[in-house]
């Protein structure tokens, strides 16, 4: 039974990241880009994996992906951004989204309605993943947390200029 | 807990090349930064599907480890990418990528 659940996210993920990749509209696409990810949270707890897909849908979906669309709302400011907005959030516009969400739902509500063994192979939980990361691996969590804050000098130094710039055009 | 991976590891990583395909695909093809940064992500989360798989094939959490370390790696790219995304916008007042090619590479 689990590997039917495997092939049908599979194919929800398959079909939504096609459609993010042929969008012309980027708010879309995102939309469009959440649905794979969260396709790919279910199958990652199918694999055993809860940590992991845990992480895909607090990091990945929620807060990449907002950050994604705060950009994209930024572009927008000042020319008509209103009305592009009405038009971007359509009724008819949610249809492919809301389906796709739906199988990834019911797939949920089984996996949560019992069933147990649900998960396939061998579950790695959340303690074994602490434990190797913050022993065998303490090294590359260190050399991440470097990448992460000249990540955050770099965002702030690109970032600040432009709403320097910005600030100005609108006064 | 059961030993046997009833989800065969190689419909995972077919499933991982796909995605990686479509994304590289978008790379080529779309002309828009954001479209361009948005295939990206689904490369590495590609990259990601097939470690996390490969962990859960043996049982271990170094795939799981490998999946964080790509997580930052992106959340630091976009990051910065963004970034350079306003300034584009900025300087060229559009999302084209062959704007910014007067290097010309």
């Amino acid at each position: 039974m689990e590997t039917v659940l495997f092939y049908i996210a599979a194919s929800v993920s398959l079909v939504s990241t096609l459609l993010v990749v042929t969008r012309t509209n980027a708010s879309h696409a995102l939309i469009y880009l959440i649905v794979s990810l969260l396709a790919i949270a279910v199958i990652f707890y199918l694999l055993g994996a809860p940590f992991a897909a845990a992480l895909e849908i607090v990091i990945y979906a929620g807060a990449i992906m907002v950050l994604f669309l705060f950009v994209v709302m930024m572009l927008n400011l000042g020319k008509s951004a209103v009305d592009q907005e009405r038009g971007w959030m359509q009724p008819r516009m949610w249809i492919g989204p809301g389906i796709l969400t739906a199988v990834l739902f019911a797939e949920f509500i089984y996996i949560l309605g019992g069933t147990p063994g649900t998960t396939s192979g061998t579950i790695v939980p959340p303690k074994a993943v602490g434990e190797t990361l913050f022993g065998a691996y303490l090294l590359a969590v260190e050399l991440a947390s470097v990448l992460l804050l000249a990540a955050l000098v770099g965002a702030y130094h690109l970032g600040r200029r432009y709403m320097r710039s910005r600030r100005e055009e609108i006064a | 807990m059961g030993t046997a991976v009833a989800i065969p590891l190689e419909h995972v990583f077919l499933l991982a090349g796909a995605l990686f395909l479509i994304g590289f695909t978008g790379v080529l093809v779309r002309r828009n930064v954001i479209f361009l940064l948005m295939s990206l992500e689904i490369m590495m989360n590609a990259c990601g599907l097939a470690f996390v798989a490969a962990g859960a094939r043996w049982a271990q959490a170094d795939g799981q480890i490998m999946y964080m370390l790509i997580l930052s790696l992106a959340a630091a790219e976009v990051a910065v990418a963004l970034g350079l995304v306003l300034q584009l916008e900025r300087r060229f007042r559009h999302l084209d990528i062959d704007a910014a090619s007067e290097l010309g590479g």
